[in-house]
């Protein structure tokens, strides 16, 4: 199938405009006819469904959390871009498009990234509408900073909170929603597939958390708000509900599936402290602003460190080694999130890293702390150091914090179009969910804007275009098709309860986690995703042979739920696998030993992968067809990323 | 419902009143106290005689005294309210419950306190309010006028010991009691403030303790000065 | 270390719980409390018996999901939320007593999970600007001193958890209701419908049968946020000008 990315012609600033004008319009008398069903209420879900609703249309909101506010956006800290140039200093929408393409390592389409940019200040403007308390300066205007290496200052933030402050403004709109009975919501209920009429998304089916109840719901557009897919390491900043079945089950239902081994590892994370450990925890990487990263300059050293003979502030200067400063010594340590994570573990696989388990670095704030004064930082980095001290009991004040790369994002998804919508008419994906703004490295920042642009503003307008070409005539809930996946659904379910085999679904789950860790993280070789191809496949099958899921489906059932989770990213680690086997060629978040620079540099390849790879669900056991989106870039130049 | 009941059932109306006649019957006890300080004045009670005939006779008091027992009323009666509305709200309790780290212990028995408070208060005025209105008690004559001798009313009741104890631990409850509520109901009238809500407190601990051991002193001091 | 989990067990809504010992073994100082749970649950799935169930889910004290009633206190010792709270803080040898949050309005489903949709339900009542998508003004245009976005921003910071209607001797909502309404009620986004929305919520509050506030301050004393006891005063202030100069009769 040749992918149509369906993008406008003409000038890449006009591309928008004029597509938003030629749309179809859905007369105002006829929206409330049209149902629409969103999945996931974060910043993408939750926006998209209020926006709708705003519209007239009806919708029904799923989450598998007690509330929508739940939902993982609000967990993100450091902020959200915008071309606002309130600061004067130099920026601008092309600006903004120019840094996210070139931070995407050049894997993105360049007219979706524009209209992001585009439409990055509205979203400003509609969230301090809705109450959000944004930083201020005194003068009573907005503030901004400067946000991951990026050399203007276009983030607004609220503290360290920002994706909360951001979906709870969300979730109030979609509120206001629900009370003026325009979105029906479903909490605690898990979407388990699409439904598809004569080709088109028609419907889910769903499960209900509490009843177990396993139930379907009729739409003229299905929209896939869903997250990323993180957890496929089992370790990972996301949280530990976030999971791909939603994306998945629809995947397999005919939606392509992009660029899945694109996945970001942020740098500064609490390091894992034992077997025990269920989730990563995030520091914001502003900390790096005035931290300086280092690890002894001798494995000696280190092992003395790890086996706790001397304690790091022992450590003198001349015996430590600011790796970053050293090899990139105009970023320092602000290199972007990809050098410095691959740098961590470089000089972890040395031997020379500084924890129990030789997998953590140095983040030094004494240097600062003599420069500045104590108070300076705790002003600026207090929360995250009461956070640090919380978690590892450990004061950062006194010693150096101890860091280390962690999953945090995922910028491959569902493939899209430039309305949003997936290879399956009236499937749409937005947020996260999708692949289409990142290309292969998100910039800081940047994760909040798509997801808000995709729900308040790109979704209202494409949705419309597609519905005015589908007849307003209710979708028929008693169509022989929902009763088959239902039971399909139910069918799933009652084989997963009948294995009752000898291993805990964690069990597998933390298997599968550390082999894409190992051979799928932050530096993959053809050998080892070979290997760890062989490796999934096998501990798929015995995942259902031998899988242990207790209770019955009938009641709230967590092992059942998590069961379902750890089945499809069984799956989908093996596409990453086959996806980073594919790209031959390192770029962004996806880096191949066999090919980087002579200084150990991402090395792009752009004349032979300069394109989506959008992999197509062929069946049970099949291996996925690859389908290439050609990418085209005409307002931008392709450079080679260096930070030296 | 009109909307003056519907506030007034709502919770926060509920709470409002609580506030209100509470803020009132603080005032009460400032004036009660005030006035019964003439029983140190050592005249064999003239003065005192001659304050309780005013305040049982002068019209603005009396309307004022109308006022007092409205706010008693309204008190108790909201209170037996709120606290069955607050008991409903978490039919299962806790197995567990470290309160005591989060707050006051008079904060979370107001109602113990203001039970024993009410109990005392209905004696209290038996011996006294009674026998003042309808009681026999004896007349006694200052300057050709005639007085009812609440004085010696006062006096012989607090030879009794037991009678000076009850009075002395009740007066403890109320301390207990106005302790919390002082500030409470500034902050339920919305009244919080950073300027003035460290004065509120200030005044709030002030009155629970000075308020309650004036009370009490007076029946120590006929109980040894007689 | 080695404790003892006094746990409460309840198998839905609908039947009776109680409470069940378990002991446990080989707990690291370094886990998580969450974590601790999850050892116990991977042993109880061992030998074939139905885990605990508890909502949890961003781990990183943010999302507001995670609750339990740990040792007589929400959240248990520390005033954070439980997934923050780590083991260094209990001793070798310790019972540890677990329960749900208890409230008329917040009805068990199952062992310590709770259904905490009152909360949704009064934010649907009115904490929210009626803005449509679109045709907002410029974000610049609505100047904000810098001490009243602050304030603002303090009070917006509420998770919605309910450890403080699970800490409150009455199962009162009002810390929960006051973040939401004095947020708005500072900023000038909120003028509009600010009497309306004091009105409105603290009715849904009432009518989810929530207690009323005694002023005890137990609600701030343990919200992991730190939530102050003045946006409840605020919220008294905003409700009785509302019911006073409104025309809702």
């Amino acid at each position: 199938m040749i992918l149509d990315s369906k993008i406008p012609a003409g000038p890449l600033a006009e591309k928008w405009t004029k597509h938003k004008f030629n749309s179809k319009l859905v007369n105002p008398a006829n929206k409330r006819k049209y149902d629409v069903i969103v999945v996931g209420t974060g910043l993408a879900g939750a926006s998209a469904a209020a926006s709708l609703a705003e519209l007239g249309y009806n919708v029904k909101a799923f989450c598998f959390q007690d509330s929508p506010r739940r939902a993982h956006s609000i967990a993100a800290q450091g902020g959200i871009n915008a071309a606002k140039n309130y600061q004067n200093d130099g920026d601008s929408i092309f600006r903004l498009f120019y840094d996210t393409v070139k931070g995407g390592d050049y894997r993105a389409r360049e007219a979706n990234v524009y209209r992001l940019a585009e439409v990055s200040v509205n979203i400003i403007d509609q969230c301090v509408a809705q109450g959000v308390p944004f930083a201020r300066e005194y003068g009573g205007l907005l503030a901004n900073r400067s946000f991951g290496g990026a050399q203007v200052s276009r983030t607004f933030y609220a503290r360290g909170q920002t994706g909360q402050q951001l979906l709870l403004g969300a979730y109030s709109a979609l509120s206001r929603q629900v009370a003026n009975g325009k979105v029906k919501l479903y909490p605690r209920t898990e979407m388990m597939d699409v439904v598809l009429i004569d080709g088109h998304a028609r419907g889910i089916v769903t499960r209900n958390l509490i009843t177990g109840a396993v139930e379907t719901h009729a739409a003229h557009a299905v929209l896939l708000c869903t997250g990323g897919y993180g957890n496929v390491f089992f370790l990972s900043t996301n949280a530990m509900g976030s999971n791909v079945t939603a994306a998945w089950r629809a995947h397999k239902r005919g939606a392509y599936f992009a660029n899945p081994c694109y996945t970001q590892i942020h740098p500064t994370c609490i390091p894992v402290s034992g077997d025990h450990q269920s989730k990563l925890t995030l520091m914001s990487e502003s900390l790096r602003n005035d931290g300086r990263v280092w690890v002894p300059a001798t494995v000696e050293m280190a092992e003395k460190l790890r086996k706790g003979q001397i304690k790091a502030n022992d450590i003198p200067e001349n015996e430590r080694d600011y790796y970053l400063e050293r090899k990139y010594p105009s970023f320092g340590n602000l290199v972007p999130r990809d050098v410095a994570s691959r740098n961590a573990k470089y000089v972890c696989d040395e031997g020379r890293g500084v924890n129990e388990t030789g997998e953590a670095v140095y983040l030094d704030f004494r240097d600062a702390i003599k420069r500045d004064g104590e108070d300076v930082i705790r002003a600026k980095y207090g929360n995250l150091f009461d956070m640090y001290q919380q978690i590892t009991g450990e004061n950062p004040y006194q010693v150096p914090m101890m860091i280390y790369p962690a999953v945090h994002y995922t910028m491959g998804g569902l493939w899209v179009d430039y309305n949003l919508m997936t290879t399956v008419p009236g499937l749409y994906a937005l947020g996260e969910a999708n692949f289409s703004d990142h290309g292969a490295n998100r910039l800081g920042a940047s994760a909040l804007m798509q997801g808000l642009a995709d729900g308040y503003f790109v979704i209202p307008y494409t949705l419309g275009d597609y519905l005015a070409q589908t007849p307003p005539k209710k979708v028929d809930e008693s169509h022989p098709e929902f009763e088959k996946v239902k039971t399909e659904v139910k069918e799933r379910i009652q084989k997963l309860l009948n294995i009752k085999g000898s291993k805990s679904v964690d069990y597998f789950h933390k298997k599968l986690g550390k082999i894409m860790w190992n051979e799928c993280g932050m530096a993959r070789t053809a050998e080892g995703l070979t290997k760890a191809k062989a490796e999934i496949k096998s501990l798929r099958a015995e995942f259902w042979k031998d899988v242990k899921v207790l209770g019955e489906n009938e009641e709230l059932n967590q092992s059942l739920e998590k069961a379902h989770r750890v089945a499809d990213f069984l799956e989908l680690g093996e596409l990453m696998i086959d996806d980073a086997l594919n790209r031959n060629e390192s770029c962004g978040g996806h880096f191949r030993e066999e090919y980087q620079t002579p200084e150990g540099e991402a090395l792009r390849d752009d004349e032979n992968f300069a394109y989506v790879a959008a992999w197509k669900y062929m069946g049970e056991g099949q291996e996925e067809e690859l389908n290439k989106e050609p990418l085209v870039f005409e307002n931008v130049k392709l450079t080679q990323r260096s930070y030296k | 419902m009109s909307w003056v009941t519907k506030t007034l059932s709502s919770t926060l109306g509920r709470k409002l009143v609580m506030a209100l006649t509470g803020i009132f019957l603080i005032l009460f006890l400032t004036g009660h106290v005030s006035g019964n300080l003439l029983l140190f004045k050592g005249d064999g009670g003239e003065a005192f005689n001659m304050y309780a005939k005013f305040m049982t006779t002068n019209p603005a008091v009396k309307l004022l005294s109308y006022l007092t027992y409205i706010s008693v009323i309204g008190h108790v009666i909201y209170s037996i309210a709120l606290t069955k509305l607050n008991k409903s709200a978490r039919p299962v309790g806790y197995a567990e419950s470290k309160a005591s780290t989060n707050s006051a212990w008079s904060s979370r028995n107001m109602g113990i306190l203001g039970t024993v408070i009410l109990v005392f208060l209905a004696g209290h005025m038996y011996s006294f309010w009674f026998q003042m209105h309808w009681g026999g008690i004896p007349i006694v004559n200052y300057a050709g006028e005639e007085y009812k001798d609440l004085y010696s009313v006062v006096n012989v009741a607090f030879q009794q010991t037991w009678m000076v104890v009850l009075y002395v631990i009740a007066m403890v409850f109320l301390g207990f009691h106005l302790s919390h509520g002082f500030s409470s109901a500034f902050q339920t009238l919305g009244l919080n403030h950073k300027k003035y809500t460290p004065a509120i407190e200030a005044v709030g601990k002030f009155y629970c303790v000075v308020v309650p051991a004036l009370f009490a002193s007076m029946p120590l001091y006929i109980y040894f000065t007689s | 270390m080695k404790l003892t989990l006094k746990i409460w067990r309840q198998k839905n809504s609908a039947e009776k719980g109680g409470f069940v010992s378990y002991p446990i073994d080989g707990i690291s100082k370094d886990m998580s409390f969450l974590e601790m749970m999850d050892v116990l649950n991977e042993e109880l799935t061992e030998k074939g018996e139905d885990p605990v169930h508890f909502d949890h889910d961003c781990r990183e004290g943010i999302c507001g999901m995670c609750s339990l009633y740990i040792n007589g206190k929400p959240h248990g010792p520390q005033q954070t939320t439980t997934c923050q709270l780590h083991m260094r803080s209990f001793s070798d040898g310790d019972t540890i007593t677990i329960e749900p949050w208890r409230a008329k309005s917040f009805p068990v489903l199952k062992d310590l999970v709770v259904d905490r949709s009152a909360f949704d339900r009064i934010i649907q009542a009115g904490g929210y600007v009626s803005v449509n998508t679109g045709g907002v003004p410029d974000a610049n245009e609505i100047p904000i001193p810098k001490k009243i976005a602050d304030e603002a921003f303090d009070a917006a910071t509420c998770i919605g958890c309910g450890a403080c209607v699970a800490a409150c001797k009455n199962a009162s909502a009002m810390l929960f209701t006051s973040a939401k309404i004095s947020q708005l009620a500072m900023l000038p986004q909120g003028q509009v419908e600010r009497k309306e929305r004091a009105e409105k919520m603290i009715a849904q509050m009432d009518a989810e049968g929530f207690g009323a506030c005694t002023n005890t301050g137990a609600c701030a004393a343990e919200c992991p946020k730190g939530i102050s006891l003045t946006n409840i005063a605020r919220m008294n202030r905003e409700f009785f000008s509302a019911v006073v100069s409104s025309d809702n009769l």
